[in-house]
């Protein structure tokens, strides 16, 4: 899965009461060294390696990339390819945003629950999704097979820009529904009413009133969406063809495959500038957006009355099940189909001990290996994000920035990450190349923005009478955080653990650029099987990813079954 | 905080789960491979049980990027023995001193010309070279071309699939194989042949198993012409699930429009166990292996005298593969794939 979600939740700006969790300061400390070393030092080792030769100054690298019609196009094609998908997204969030920001229907917190499914998907499940979507003998070509009575794919979409485009609309749709219509519905409604009582009609109050209130949060969901197309990795690296390769899968082919690490490092460089420039954007519009929250009415959802209303409901139920729902089902339509009949013959085949890719990797392992990652994960990341959530539910002023900085490892891609490990930990006393701990460090870095997320809006309300109360009563700091403070958060942090756990179980850039042979992941098994030859080999990676994308699924019960009712997060 | 505990406890689990690597026995010999790499499991056997040590075998993706993984693991590598690096991506290993040298006694029974370096042992070696698929070369009414030149020609328009040089090892035999055929600098140079080429719509893939097993025309793709090896054709027999007289593809081998490729095997320096790996090495020169991976593998053992499968026959060496010594192509390489890159992909 992609790193998104986790930037929606407006954080609330003032926190009254400093926060302490035992030790915290200590444990913050903590946290700060272990990302000095192991995310601000392999971007500097890059920054290094692109700028200086040796220890004098060269700009060869950078020359080389921005002289070379090849690179500027990849940059250029990176670009193009954000904006496209951001303007699709957008196109196809605002009307869902507006349903579902205007209505009430019945079974709406179940579908806006099925919307977030995409958060916890690898891409690799993703890619498959939209093969057993799109592909020749997708479900699509199908269709339009039974449909024309033709037997060539009518429609080969795999390897074409749009459905790279499709993938990323499937990503980022809720971003946009989200962010959208939990702030339209937050707006004065007399806004609107006193613009129609000056009389105003429909659409000077539309382009007076509403588009300029909403228009900040519609830009803020819009520049995540931009930043997670422009870094996206798997799927373009999967559904793609040469010509459409990102900066991101540039680097990971410069550093993989023609091993020129120089070039790779100016382009991780160049990717860093520009996705840390459109966090900064970000990060302001969000306040902004956040600023305006306050007002005391909020607007009265109500039932569809008119036709059209109900038409428009219906629509968009069906839109975001489409969306959401066609790749993940036909992906385990096509698991479950060999030779043009329904069998589980591909799931029997992956552990019968002749599995076609079984040269490989043994399935098992990789399901190991996957599971042990994800779960030491866990464990890394849940403390790494509670120690740095607790300083910044006690930061009062500038919070936002601290916030900023914090949240970094969003704006920087797995890929580089990867790069930056690679370059940067391969000297005693941090040579840790050889190590799994490699690969634990990366999903973590990956995934503790996520644990701060869900902890940061349960912290910053918890009553500090509460604490003062333990206090007067003679309870110590430990005994306060055991008694008052955890059985406030646990559900925050279990949710924030199953989020953790879920990146780990999908990140796929970091791990193919870092695993050895013998750590390799679920993810990466499945890619590497749609390198072998035959239809067996994939008809595995698909009951693979299948299994996958249960894992994944029942990750996403557990974290909409402990969120709090009426939590804004994710 | 009973929750806390659990986390602790399953994370601990799947701790120990991680760890329990088996070394057990009398060790482990490590082989860090390309994806093609087969042999008959017997075989393996067999030194498992002579030497009381397990052999397992890693791979680790295509030729190029084993290569590359070892050079960024140097000094920390995931295995005792590397095999798979071939003579056009050699360079880049020695120039990096991923290997220790050794010298097997085995040697002896190798021709000269496979030794280049005393750091790396030959085990086997094969031709780069395009095949056809006859069914399908039929169908479109043209005769396999006798020269590289007739590819260029409006007949064969989008109708030859090559690998990435940068990112394929028969990719770079291959442009190799251009460059000995129209020669570097000339007045119509291998340069101005790849111009033709891309003109004519040539399609570029980024490994042979996705030009062969995806592009060609014999298993599904669009073109019936792609490069892969003399041996190729043969392999098809062999590998056949039904059995067939004659292999569906054929060989153009043009004067110097092939290129010799040799596979070598080397010991990682920093490996854990390296009188095993030297064990190894010359088992791998052995009589028993020499015989036994041709079938598996489509390539000729470098033992003289060793027996070839029958499907061989089918396998006939180019009368004249590119003439470019290795130093030659160790110092160029870079050059090559760059300008190649300029001309066909951007």
């Amino acid at each position: 899965m992609d790193r998104r979600g986790t930037a929606l939740t407006s954080a609330g700006r003032s926190a009254r009461w400093p926060r302490l969790l035992p030790y915290g300061w200590l444990a913050f400390g903590g946290a700060l060294t272990f990302l000095a070393i192991f995310f601000a030092y392999p971007l500097v080792e890059i920054l290094r390696r692109s700028l200086f030769d040796g220890w004098s100054p060269d700009l060869g690298a950078f020359s080389e990339v921005l002289g070379d019609d090849y690179f500027r196009g990849r940059i250029f094609f990176s670009f193009w390819l954000a904006l496209v998908s951001t303007v699709a997204t957008v196109a196809l969030g605002l009307p869902s945003a507006y349903v579902f920001a205007h209505y009430s229907f019945p079974g709406k917190t179940l579908l806006r629950s099925v919307s977030t499914v995409p958060f916890v998907m690898p891409a690799i499940v993703v890619a498959f999704g939209f093969i057993a979507l799109f592909g020749p003998d997708g479900l699509v070509n199908d269709g339009l097979r039974w449909l024309l009575g033709r037997d060539d794919a009518a429609l080969d979409m795999i390897g074409t820009f749009e459905v790279i485009v499709l993938a990323h609309v499937f990503y980022n749709y809720t971003i946009v529904m989200r962010v959208v219509s939990g702030f339209w519905a937050s707006l004065d409604p007399r806004l609107a009413e006193a613009s129609h009582v000056l009389g105003a009609g429909r659409w000077q109050t539309l382009r007076h009133v509403t588009v300029p209130l909403v228009a900040p949060a519609v830009a803020a969901a819009a520049l995540l969406v931009f930043i997670f197309s422009f870094t996206s990795f798997g799927v373009v690296l999967i559904l793609g063809s040469r010509d459409h390769a990102t900066l991101e899968v540039e680097i990971y082919r410069q550093t993989a495959q023609i091993f020129d690490l120089r070039v790779a490092g100016a382009l991780a460089m160049i990717q860093v500038v520009v996705t840390f420039g459109f966090m900064l954007l970000y990060t302001r519009l969000q306040e902004r957006s956040a600023a305006r929250i306050d007002f005391r009415q909020q607007l009265r959802e109500r039932a569809p009355g008119s036709v059209l209303a109900r038409c428009a409901v219906v629509l968009n139920a069906l839109a975001v099940l489409l969306v959401v729902l066609s790749p993940l089902l036909a992906l385990v339509h096509s698991a479950l189909r060999v030779d043009g009949h329904y069998s589980t013959a591909a799931f029997e085949n992956l552990f019968s001990g002749e599995s076609a890719t079984l040269r490989l990797v043994a399935p098992e392992t990789a399901i190991r290996n996957s599971l042990a990652f994800a779960g030491l994960t866990v464990l890394l990341a849940v403390p790494l994000g509670t120690a740095i959530a607790y300083r910044l539910a006690a930061q009062a002023r500038y919070s936002f920035v601290l916030d900023a900085v914090l949240m970094l490892p969003l704006a920087v891609s797995a890929v580089t990450l990867g790069f930056g490990f690679l370059i940067a930990l391969d000297e005693p006393p941090l040579d840790l190349r050889a190590s799994w701990l490699l690969l634990v460090i990366a999903h973590s870095l990956i995934a503790y923005p996520f644990v701060v997320r869900s902890l940061l809006s349960v912290l910053r309300g918890i009553n500090p009478r509460l604490r003062e109360a333990a206090a007067v009563l003679g309870a110590g700091r430990l005994r306060t955080f055991t008694e008052v403070d955890l059985p406030i958060i646990w559900r925050a942090l279990v949710v924030g653990a199953v989020f953790a756990f879920a990146v780990s179980l999908g990140e796929f850039g970091a791990t193919l650029l870092l695993a050895r042979p013998e750590y390799t992941t679920m993810p990466v098994a499945i890619f590497r099987a749609l390198g072998q030859p035959g239809p067996r080999a994939l008809s595995e990676a698909l009951a693979m990813a299948s299994l996958l994308m249960l894992v994944a699924g029942a990750g996403f019960i557990l974290i909409e079954r402990l969120r709090y009712r009426g939590s804004s997060g994710f | 905080m009973k929750l806390i505990c659990a986390l602790l406890v399953t994370a601990l689990v799947f701790l120990a789960a991680c760890g329990d690597d088996d070394h057990s026995g009398g060790g482990t010999l490590r082989l860090l491979t390309h994806d093609s790499f087969a042999v008959d499991e017997d075989v393996i056997t067999e030194f498992e049980q002579g030497h009381d040590i397990s052999v397992e075998i890693i791979r680790g993706g295509d030729a190029g990027a084993v290569v590359n993984s070892a050079i960024l693991s140097k000094g920390n590598p995931v295995a005792d023995v590397l095999f798979g690096v071939d003579n056009t991506f050699l360079g880049r290993a020695l120039d990096e001193e991923i290997f220790v040298a050794y010298e097997s006694p085995e040697l002896d029974n190798v021709d000269d010309r496979f030794e280049f370096s005393e750091f790396v042992t030959p085990i086997d070696y094969g031709y780069v070279n395009l095949n056809y698929d006859i069914a399908a070369l039929e169908a479109e009414g043209l005769a396999p071309p006798a020269t590289l030149e007739e590819l260029t020609e409006p007949a064969w328009e989008g109708l030859v699939v090559v690998e990435n040089p940068a990112t394929s090892s028969p990719g770079l035999a291959f442009l190799a194989a251009t460059v000995a055929y129209f020669g570097e600098g000339d007045d119509y140079d291998y340069l101005d042949f790849w111009a033709d080429m891309r003109a004519n719509g040539v399609e570029v893939s980024d490994s042979w198993t996705d030009a062969y097993y995806t592009r060609f025309t014999l298993y599904g793709g669009e073109q019936p012409v792609v490069v892969s090896y003399t041996t190729s054709p043969a392999c098809e027999l062999i590998f056949a699930e039904e059995p067939l007289d004659e292999p569906p593809i054929g060989n153009i081998t043009p004067p110097q429009g092939s290129f010799e490729q040799i596979e070598f095997a080397g010991i990682l320096a920093g490996a854990d166990n390296e009188d095993a790996a030297r064990d190894f090495i010359d088992f791998m020169l052995g009589e028993r292996f020499q015989v036994a991976f041709p079938d598996d593998m489509c390539v000729f053992p470098v033992r003289d005298g060793a027996a070839l499968p029958e499907a061989f026959s089918f396998a006939e060496p180019p009368a004249e593969p590119a003439d470019l010594d290795y130093e030659t192509l160790a110092a160029k390489r870079d050059d090559w794939i760059e300008a190649w890159t300029d001309v066909v992909l951007r």
